[in-house]
C-alpha cells in the first residue's frame, strides 16, 4: 500500500486497531474491532468519530458569482456562515462531483470528495485561476450522531448554537476550528476541520468521552445509505443529472427562473419542467438477501429488458433489512412498485421506496 | 475434523458430514447479515456452490467439500445469520451432507495442518 496517502491519524487508527484498506488514493480505516455493524448502531445511538481528511478542502478567494457559474445552485444568495450542498455540472448536465459550500464572509470554503479533489481543483482553477487555495495543512473529523452537541460543547460551548448547516470559525484548545454542523450519517453531527499537527490531540479528546467511538469506512457506506444519501462514483456520476438522480432539492428557485447559467442548464430546466426519462429511488428487497451495486431491474420475472438497476445496497443495521438505491424507468418509479432484481440467476422481489430508509435527525 | 482451504470445517459421523466455516473465516468475513442454504434432498458435486453468505462488505460463497447429499439444513440460520460470528464452529454449521466416498475425506487438513495453513 506504499502508494497510498495517509492522513494524519493514519497512527491512531493503527492504535486502535482499524483494519485499513486502500480507498480513492488513500489509506483508511474501514473498521475498528467493534466492527461495521456496532460502529453503525453506535453512531445513531451515541456518537462516532470519522476521518474524513482524505476529502478535498479548499479555499476559493473569489466573489460567489464566479463559483455559482459552475453550480446549479444559488451560492450569490448563500448567507454568510452557513452551507450548502452543490453539484458540479458538465454542459451535459452530467454531474462531475457532488460537494459543500460555505460563504465564510470574506471567502468561500468548499469540500470535495476525496476521489475527485485534484480533478475539482482543476475544474475550479479553470474557472477562477489563482482564487483557488488547495488547504493542504488540515486534517477534516466528522463527529455524527444523537450524542454530538453534548461531545463538542465540551471544547467549544457555542457550537449549541449552530444549526443545521451553519458554520463558524472557532478558537479552541486545539487551535482555529472550522466547523460545520452537517455531516453525510443522517445524524445530527459536526465536520471539524483542525490544523494537522492538532488533529491527533483532538482526535483523543473527543474518543476520550464516553459518547464516542472511532467509526470506519464500512458504517459511514451503510449510514449514508439508509439516509438515503447518494454517493459519488456509486449513484452519482457524469452519466446522471441532478434531476434524474432526485437533487432537484439542491436547484434554488432563482436557478430555475433567473440565473439560469450553469452547465447543462438547458437539459436540467428541461428535465425539471417535463421530469427526467429516470430517477434514482429507494428499493427494499422483499427476503433477507442485500441486493449490491450491478443488480439489474425487471418489472416482472420474464422480461429480458431491464427497467433499470442498483447504484448501492447494503444491509442497513439500524432499518434491520436490506436496503438499495439505484435508477428505474420513471414509470416504474412510484413507491411501491414491485419490481425483481436479479441475483444469482433468480428474480426476486423489490419494492420501490421512498428515501431516506431513515428519518434525518438534523437540528434544523 | 477436517479443514478445507476455503475455511471449512468437516466433522463426520457414521457417513453423515457436518459443514461449517471456520472462526478464522468468520472473523475475516465481518459481521454476517444473510445466510441462503441448499434444499434439503439436493445431490451436489465436489466444489459447488451450496451456500452463499453475505457479510456487512461482500457476498461469498460456500462450496460443497464433497459429492453426496444434503440431507439437513441449519435453518434457524436465516433468521439470524449473526450467529454464524458467534458460534461458526458450534451452533452455526450450515448443511449435513450423506458422503458415498469417505475416502475424499483424506484430501482435506487436519487441525494442525490448517492452523500452519491460516498462520
Amino acid at each position: 500500500m506504499s502508494d497510498l496517502k495517509r492522513t494524519g491519524l493514519y497512527d491512531l487508527h493503527l492504535e486502535l486497531g482499524a483494519k485499513m484498506v486502500s480507498f480513492a488514493g488513500w489509506e483508511m480505516p474501514v473498521q475498528y474491532p467493534m466492527g461495521v455493524l456496532k460502529e453503525h448502531l453506535h453512531t445513531r445511538a451515541d456518537a462516532g468519530l470519522f476521518d474524513v481528511s482524505h476529502m478535498g478542502q479548499i479555499i476559493l478567494r473569489t466573489d460567489p458569482a464566479a463559483l455559482e457559474a459552475l453550480v446549479p445552485v444559488d451560492v450569490i444568495g448563500l448567507p454568510e456562515g452557513r452551507q450548502r450542498y452543490a453539484l458540479f455540472t458538465n454542459d451535459e448536465g452530467g454531474i462531475l462531483d457532488d460537494l459543500m459550500i460555505a460563504n465564510r464572509g470574506d471567502h468561500l470554503f468548499v469540500v470535495v470528495n476525496a476521489a475527485m479533489a485534484e480533478q475539482d481543483v482543476a475544474h475550479l482553477r479553470r474557472a477562477l485561476g489563482d482564487a483557488v487555495e488547495p488547504v493542504t495543512n488540515r486534517a477534516l473529523l466528522a463527529l455524527q450522531g444523537p450524542k454530538s452537541e453534548d461531545v463538542l460543547a465540551e471544547i467549544t460551548p457555542s457550537v449549541v448554537t449552530m444549526r443545521f448547516m451553519d458554520v463558524a470559525v472557532v478558537d479552541s484548545d486545539f487551535g482555529d476550528l472550522w466547523i460545520s454542523r452537517s455531516g453525510y450519517a443522517g445524524e445530527d453531527g459536526f465536520e471539524i476541520s483542525v490544523a494537522d499537527d492538532r488533529a491527533e490531540v483532538l482526535a483523543r479528546a473527543l474518543l476520550a468521552h464516553p459518547s464516542v467511538a472511532p467509526i470506519g469506512l464500512g458504517a459511514r457506506d451503510s449510514l449514508r445509505l439508509e439516509a438515503g444519501l447518494p454517493l459519488y462514483g456509486s449513484d452519482l456520476d457524469t452519466t446522471t443529472t441532478p434531476v434524474e438522480a432526485d437533487l432537484g432539492w439542491a436547484i434554488q428557485k432563482v436557478r430555475r427562473t433567473a440565473r439560469t447559467g450553469f452547465p447543462g442548464a438547458h437539459t436540467i430546466l428541461n428535465q425539471l419542467s417535463h421530469g427526467p426519462a429516470r430517477r434514482r429511488v429507494g428499493l427494499a428487497p422483499k427476503g433477507r438477501a442485500p441486493m449490491r451495486a450491478g443488480v439489474e431491474l425487471f418489472a416482472n420475472d420474464t422480461d429480458q429488458t431491464p427497467v433499470g438497476h442498483i447504484t448501492s445496497g447494503a444491509f442497513g443495521p439500524s432499518v434491520e433489512a436490506p436496503i438499495s438505491m439505484g435508477y428505474v424507468a420513471t414509470e416504474h418509479s412510484a413507491p411501491g412498485t414491485l419490481l425483481y432484481g436479479e441475483l444469482r440467476g433468480k428474480r426476486l422481489p423489490v419494492a420501490v421506496t421512498a428515501l431516506p430508509f431513515r428519518p434525518a435527525t438534523y437540528k434544523r | 475434523m477436517k479443514y478445507t482451504e476455503q475455511h471449512e470445517w468437516l466433522d463426520e459421523d457414521e457417513g453423515i458430514v457436518t459443514v461449517g466455516i471456520t472462526a478464522h473465516a468468520a472473523e475475516q468475513l465481518g459481521d454476517i447479515v444473510f445466510v441462503e442454504l441448499p434444499e434439503v434432498g439436493s445431490e451436489v458435486s465436489k466444489d459447488d456452490e451450496v451456500v452463499v453468505i453475505e457479510s456487512v462488505k461482500a457476498a461469498s460463497d460456500i462450496l460443497a467439500p464433497l459429492d453426496g447429499e444434503i440431507v439437513e439444513v441449519n435453518d434457524p440460520l436465516t433468521d439470524d445469520p449473526g450467529k454464524v460470528n458467534e458460534d461458526p464452529e458450534g451452533e452455526a454449521w450450515f448443511f449435513k451432507i450423506r458422503v458415498e466416498d469417505l475416502s475424499e475425506l483424506d484430501d482435506y487438513m487436519t487441525e494442525a495442518e490448517y492452523k500452519k495453513f491460516i498462520s
